[in-house]
């Protein structure tokens, strides 16, 4: 069940420029679900919406791992709290990840940027052949090694100062990558060129997509996507990011 | 301690609404409010058929509120008396559906169909949508318009009538009147007013729609005093709103002169936020030794 609370800070460091990992103890860890994600709020109550932030490990403990880029005044708040500092939270929000989709399998798990973070959960619960394929701007290869942990993984710099120069889909070709499903997260032109590549090779891709919200929990409509078939909720091709997603069957979404 | 009140015959167990739009049909926020708790449930405002609503980004938050621009996506009245009825009818809590429409015909459509559905206790008409291209704010803006649309729905309409009121108006009173002139039974306000934010970085509007509804506490002090104008205007029942976030919030309003109050954008950011008004105001009542708290309604001097 979602919920909001107060939990509290186990400890966070900066990982590469403005992008922070932090450690949270909650009871939110337990029902969690990798793609999911947290509504976090920030001190300030100028600023009153809870910030999506995807969630990038859990553990049983009471653990949830967030790693997550500022972007403004509210994320760049969150990068100021040291451990013990308390933290308020919404969730566990949205579908998360059709983990099952992937087993036994040839998969990609795909992340670019700040889509990077709840790869990392995903590849560590999916039982199958993994090639995980991260793209980044530069060389600050953040999560590569804890992804390592989990398969093979294939990285892409936008500046070609680490693997391969360019993006995920150039890491694909160069390395002449092959999967019966694909799982991905990250900027929407990366997810755009993964699902027109899905669609030609006939597989599967599930994508988690991004935009501005409000309540985070279904009823503002305001985090809406274009659909092929009919939502469910208003019947209007218009699906609810937030709870009917994030995670979207590629083909399903017009993007 | 009683906290009844009562809007054109309907009693409701305590003043404590939704505003629509921000509680979708009760089924959202289901998982965090009892909703036996609250006096009643406004839904999502419903025309005669599915709305798609606007492009995004719909919304933007602001210094102490928000923008939204959702352009009134809705599944439209049939799925509404299918599922969110029905859904509804489980909760000991009174239904008020908010209806839209484009044109005169679409609302009394509406109106009529809802009609046929006993369990609908009272027909909020949402005459103050500021991010619809037609309809809605088309009827709010002129008090001519709004007598018009508020007679031809009172002919056709079995539940009592409330007309939601924009705040993007000159002379609040003036509204007021009309629609109480026209038979509306009760008046709620205010909606959004029209605001606008750009992000100075990309130079783009921050809303697809250029402009949207601006809500949340920021906006409190403009809604205290239209309501405070409106209920000075008439006779029939307000119900106040804009930006209440929690049990002195809403007693604010009820000084002002409302009959009861709605939670709107404050519930995305607590979804527990209708619970602790509801809560707060008993609170309030204990601590300032009320019994009923009809007593509170206008009573500011």
């Amino acid at each position: 069940m979602k919920q909001k609370q107060t939990a509290r800070v186990i400890s966070q460091r900066e990982i590469a420029p403005d992008i922070y990992d932090m450690w949270i103890e909650t009871s939110l860890a337990a029902q969690a679900l990798p793609g999911q994600f947290l509504g976090v709020y920030t001190k300030d109550k100028s600023k009153l919406l809870p910030r999506p932030i995807s969630i990038c490990e859990t553990r049983a403990d009471n653990v949830i791992r967030i790693v997550y880029r500022i972007a403004g005044a509210g994320t760049g708040e969150f990068s100021g709290y040291g451990a013990e500092e308390s933290i308020e939270i919404l969730g566990p929000l949205g579908n998360g990840f059709p983990v099952e989709k992937g087993s036994g399998k040839k998969v990609f798990l795909m992340g670019g940027g700040i889509g990077i973070p709840p790869i990392l959960e995903l590849a560590r619960q999916m039982d199958a052949q993994k090639q995980i394929i991260l793209g980044y701007r530069d060389s600050k290869l953040f999560l590569k090694e804890d992804l390592e942990k989990y398969g093979t993984v294939f990285a892409a710099t936008e500046d070609g100062s680490a693997g391969t120069k360019g993006n995920v889909m150039d890491a694909v070709r160069e390395n002449r990558l092959e999967a019966d499903v694909i799982f991905a997260c990250g900027p929407m032109p990366m997810l755009r060129a993964i699902k027109k590549y899905a669609a030609q090779c006939q597989i599967p891709a599930y994508i988690s997509l991004e935009e501005h919200m409000a309540c985070g929990v279904g009823a503002c409509l305001g985090c809406v996507v274009k659909t092929k078939e009919k939502d469910a909720h208003s019947h209007v091709n218009n699906a609810r990011i937030c709870t009917d997603g994030p995670v979207f069957e590629a083909d399903t979404v017009e993007i | 301690m009683n906290t009844e009140v009562t809007i054109a015959g309907v009693t409701l167990k305590n003043p404590v609404m939704t505003a629509s739009g921000t509680f979708g049909s009760g089924m959202e926020y289901a998982e965090f409010v009892d909703l036996n708790q609250l006096g009643a449930v406004v839904t999502k405002g419903v025309a005669n058929v599915p709305w798609p609503g606007n492009p995004t980004p719909r919304v933007a938050e602001v210094y102490g509120g928000m923008l939204n621009a959702i352009g009134l996506q809705n599944p439209g009245i049939d799925v509404m008396l299918e599922r969110d009825i029905p859904f509804l009818k489980q909760y000991d809590t009174k239904i008020i559906v908010n209806v839209c429409g484009k044109t005169v015909e679409d609302y009394i459509e509406v109106v009529e169909r809802l009609g046929e559905e006993p369990a609908v206790a009272m027909l909020e008409i949402n005459v103050s949508c500021p991010n619809v291209k037609e309809g809605a704010i088309a009827f709010g803006q002129k008090a001519d318009a709004l007598s018009h649309i508020t007679k031809e729905i009172k002919r056709h309409a079995k539940q009592p009538v409330i007309m939601k009121l924009s705040p993007n108006v000159t002379d609040i009173g003036e509204m007021a009147r009309a629609a109480e002139a026209a038979g509306a039974d009760a008046l709620s306000l205010i909606n959004t007013i029209t605001g606008m934010k750009i992000d100075i970085h990309r130079r783009k509007f921050a809303i697809a729609n250029k402009t949207g509804g601006m809500s949340g506490p920021a906006i409190k002090p403009i809604a205290v005093r239209m309501v405070y104008q409106a209920a000075q205007a008439v006779k029939i029942p307000i119900i106040g709103m804009g930006g209440i976030a929690n049990g002195e919030d809403a007693v604010e309003f009820l000084l002002a002169g409302a009959t009861a109050v709605s939670v709107g954008a404050m519930n995305f950011v607590n979804p527990y936020t209708t619970a602790e008004v509801v809560e707060g105001i008993e609170e309030y009542m204990e601590r300032c030794h009320v019994e009923r708290v009809e007593e509170l309604i206008g009573a500011v001097s």
